[in-house]
């Protein structure tokens, strides 16, 4: 029960709820445990039912590409 | 522009995870003492099977499964009352997940369901109030359980149903505490954990504050860390350059959803509508003092455990004594350690807790056993 799923916020509605695609499954969630408003776009994570925050676009891919360039350094060590 | 692709594929790239842990070996190469990194949370259990983990590291890196799945520290009594107040005629009863699997001392709930009970599992707590409304001359008890990451999402539903006026909605709460559970397993003077890999989603909501406290009284790193692969290898190579330093600090892996404070609206919500139980007695851990919590007394018009006392059982009932769930729990035994692992007990037939949850110790050891070809 304790997978908090990274989906992105497709479709918002009026009842606090928003629709988000988790890879092409579509669902509608509820918003009652945040306080900054959601846009189409987002990326949130989810825990049965609940949007439970955002997933911070910059510091993932801050991440992301700092693996990239583990990759690239481990990879040149190992040729030379 | 990053994609949700990036958010599943990036965190999970072989290529990153193999280089990881080369330079997690690198480190590790540096330190002679043995690291004993404990994953409180039964997710981080499954990556580290599911991935193979555990065969990428160097020699003196351990992990020790901790008590982090709300499933499995569930003891049988509260499962019985579930299912006293599901064989009432008047009640439905609501519960998340495999909660329904886990055999209580009469059954599970899926066998109570199968006798004729009106119990249904739900993905999303707010279900509860269409059971609710489209049953007004039924009691509809939603059997809560969970760390600080689903607590919030009772709280949620009990406001729903307070601000709508359904009445017949009850709850027995079983949300239990990550802090309490760890100071369990440090304070065992067998313990050989030296170090915490925290989970994400609890942090999302509480903050990664709550593990402030076992930093400074134990002198152990604690890192949170996401669920995916490649985090929780960037969490191990954060937690070993901590130790070959010398340092114990809280540390945040997740900082893409994590922050030091945590979700203070869903704090707010919890604190509105909960307070901290007295005790609670943990399957295999025992009764530990303010591990759990309680609805506050301005609800008590919805605690079914007090509403339905006089039908509740309170007689304590301990695991079968074959089955080592109680120290696996306390991370002083490994699932194989077992005698009856895999034989007397497995997913399809679980004897206790820890095979029973999908996110159990013993459950992941029996699914992914042989990727790791662990011992």
């Amino acid at each position: 029960m304790c997978l908090s799923v990274p989906s992105k916020v497709v479709e918002i509605h009026d009842d606090a709820t928003v629709t988000v695609d988790t890879l092409g499954v579509k669902r509608r969630v509820s918003c009652h445990l945040i306080t900054d408003p959601l846009q189409i776009g987002d990326f949130v994570l989810i825990h049965i039912g609940f949007v439970m925050n955002k997933i911070d676009h910059k510091d993932a891919q801050e991440s992301l590409e700092l693996y990239q360039q583990i990759v690239a350094q481990m990879e040149l060590e190992t040729e030379q | 522009m990053i994609s949700l692709n990036d958010f599943y594929q990036g965190f999970r790239d072989p290529q990153t995870i193999r280089h990881l842990a080369q330079l997690i070996a690198q480190q590790a190469a540096k330190t002679t003492q043995q690291i004993n990194i404990m994953e409180v949370c039964g997710g981080h259990t499954h990556t580290i099977m599911k991935y193979g983990i555990l065969q990428l590291l160097p020699s003196n890196i351990h992990f020790i499964h901790g008590p982090g799945c709300p499933v499995c520290v569930m003891p049988k009594e509260r499962i019985d009352h579930a299912a006293v107040l599901a064989s009432q005629t008047d009640t439905i009863l609501v519960t998340l997940g495999d909660m329904i699997r886990v055999p209580g001392s009469k059954g599970s709930l899926a066998q109570f369901r199968s006798e004729g009970c009106d119990i249904r599992p739900i993905y999303d707590p707010l279900d509860t109030l269409a059971i609710a409304r489209d049953n007004p001359d039924k009691t509809v008890i939603f059997f809560a359980i969970g760390f600080e990451t689903s607590t919030p999402m009772t709280a949620a539903l009990l406001a729903q149903a307070e601000a709508q006026n359904i009445d017949n909605i009850l709850f027995h709460i079983n949300h239990v505490l990550v802090p309490p559970a760890i100071d369990v397993v440090m304070s065992d003077s067998r313990s050989k954990v030296n170090a915490f890999i925290g989970p994400a989603h609890v942090s999302v909501i509480s903050g990664s504050k709550i593990y402030q406290s076992t930093v400074d009284k134990y002198k152990t790193p604690v890192v949170v860390s996401g669920f995916e692969p490649v985090d929780v290898m960037e969490s191990i190579l954060r937690i070993v350059r901590q130790k070959v330093a010398g340092k114990a600090e809280l540390d945040n892996q997740y900082s893409r959803s994590v922050s030091y404070e945590g979700n203070i609206a869903a704090q707010q919500l919890v604190d509105k509508y909960f307070m901290v139980r007295d005790s609670f007695r943990w399957r295999g851990l025992g009764p530990i003092a303010n591990s759990a919590l309680t609805l506050r007394p301005e609800y008590q018009h919805r605690d079914a455990e007090r509403i339905y006392a006089h039908i509740l059982p309170t007689v304590e009932i301990d695991d079968h004594k074959a089955c080592m769930c109680g120290d696996i729990l306390r991370g002083l035994a490994n699932p194989k350690d077992c005698k009856v692992f895999g034989r007397g007990c497995s997913p399809q037939s679980p004897l206790g807790s820890c095979m029973v949850s999908s996110e159990g110790a013993c459950n992941a050891y029996y699914r992914y056993g042989e990727v790791n070809n662990a011992n």
